[in-house]
């Protein structure tokens, strides 16, 4: 395996005590870092850019990104998975928009790159994945649409007005109402129901 | 861009759809925004997840070794961290505790050495500390806001991040749940970075963990919602 014995060693730790130590200079936190959400950050890296070279540097960048700025990771804004794929991402579609290919391509037909789906897929992720992309089945077509092409297609507002030919403010709202929707599909279920638990007053 | 339309900037700054001047202007909104800040919350969870709908090929195995390899050239940069104020100003237990925020990922290789030199730890501390150093126990997120860990045994504890300290007059209590019948497990006060809690009763598999804010000498059972809840 690729994880060493030190790294072995920090296992146990929530993502946000890695992060904690990330911040003190200690580089085995970045491999652990690495080894809990490389493959995500590569997956979806990969999504966006649709090339392996550009991926791997969107990758670097944002794990290098990480590791110099871990001390000012503030627990209450979000986990540290958000904060670290949000690193990611925004490396990635800052990347993608400064290449032209992939505007002209459809977006479904580059959905899966090749040798995706290896043998050695990872159970967990694929049963994640199954559970995201199954709650976005559900969304609206026009909602859906909205948050693919933005977060996948790495197309900006006022891109997918134009592409979509719509006003600003529709797209605004399709993505507000797609994600708002999504968190709830997502939302995990409550594991037991518990006799004090009344219904939540989200919305 | 006028006041009122930049809070509608939020779902498009989640999925880093916006340009680079309305990402700057957005984020210097978002400083001064606490509903934009809380409505970010929610739905960066949203993007986060969506990150996980992706086919999930290796990376090329020469990535990993490369990031590491940088971050290390780096490394010499990188200014020796000073010790931070904010964890001489809290005394006793809960120097040992807050010290955890950061210490809490050296602690598995330091764990003895570390109870040595805290005579003043509680047994309480103590045997939470002996839980978290399980290299055997599991750790169950609670998402940002901490973790609970188990042992094989049962055994638990609760690590909490930046839990703000109980409103006057009102404690954090933790119940331990099975079969949809809470059992209280322990007080906790809150106000430090990190509060860690031995939970004094077993965690079975399946039972569900969950923190309600209750009246100062805690509940038979809850009378408020949880504030965090986990399954073991
Ligand atoms: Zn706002």
């Amino acid at each position: 395996m690729r994880t060493s014995e030190v790294t072995r060693e920090l296992a146990h730790l929530s993502d946000e005590a890695v992060v904690a130590l990330m911040a003190r200079s200690h580089d085995v936190a970045l491999a652990e870092l690495y080894d809990r959400f490389g493959r995500v950050a590569w997956g979806l890296a990969l999504r966006v850019l649709r090339d392996e070279a550009l991926a791997e540097d969107a990758v670097q960048e944002a794990f290098l990104t990480a590791w110099r700025t871990a001390s000012r990771f503030v627990p209450e804004r979000g986990s540290a998975r958000n904060w670290l794929l949000t690193l990611v991402h925004r490396r990635a579609v800052d990347l993608v928009r400064r290449e032209e290919r992939r505007r002209a391509e459809p977006l479904e037909a580059a959905a899966e790159p090749a040798g995706a789906k290896g043998a050695d897929d990872d159970a967990l992720l694929r049963l994640e994945r199954e559970r995201v992309q199954g709650a976005l089945a559900q969304l609206p077509d026009q909602q859906r649409e909205a948050l693919e092409l933005a977060y996948y297609g790495g197309f900006s507002q006022s891109e997918l007005a134009e592409r979509l030919g719509q006003p600003l403010g529709t797209i605004k709202s399709r993505m507000f109402s797609g994600l708002a929707r999504l968190h709830e599909l997502l939302r995990e279920p409550a594991p037991e129901r518990e006799p004090w638990r009344t219904r939540p007053s989200t919305s | 861009m006028a006041d009122e339309t930049i809070h509608e900037l939020t779902a498009a700054y989640a999925l880093d759809a916006l340009d680079e001047g309305e990402r700057d202007a957005y984020e210097e909104h978002l400083a001064t925004c606490e509903r934009c800040r809380d409505e970010l919350g929610t739905l960066s969870e949203a993007t986060a997840a969506l990150a996980y709908g992706v086919e999930t090929p290796l990376p090329p195995p020469s990535l990993r070794g490369r990031i590491l390899e940088e971050a290390a050239a780096e490394r010499t940069n990188v200014v020796p961290l000073r010790r931070r104020p904010a964890f001489r100003a809290v005394a006793g237990v809960a120097a040992v505790a807050a010290g955890l925020a950061i210490g809490f990922g050296i602690w598995a290789a330091t764990l003895h050495d570390r109870l040595g030199d805290e005579r003043s730890a509680s047994a309480q501390l103590r045997a939470a500390l002996a839980v978290l150093g399980d290299t055997q126990a599991r750790r169950i997120s609670l998402g940002a806001k901490g973790s609970l860990v188990v042992t094989p045994s049962g055994e638990a504890a609760l690590v909490t991040n930046r839990l703000p300290a109980a409103p006057a007059g009102k404690t954090y209590e933790a119940w331990v749940i099975r079969g949809g019948k809470p059992e209280p497990a322990g007080l906790m006060r809150g106000g430090h970075s990190i509060d860690v809690l031995k939970l004094k009763r077993p965690v079975p598999a399946h039972a569900s963990v969950a923190v309600t804010v209750e009246p100062r000498r805690g509940s038979k059972s809850p009378t408020t919602l949880p504030i965090l809840r986990g399954r073991a």
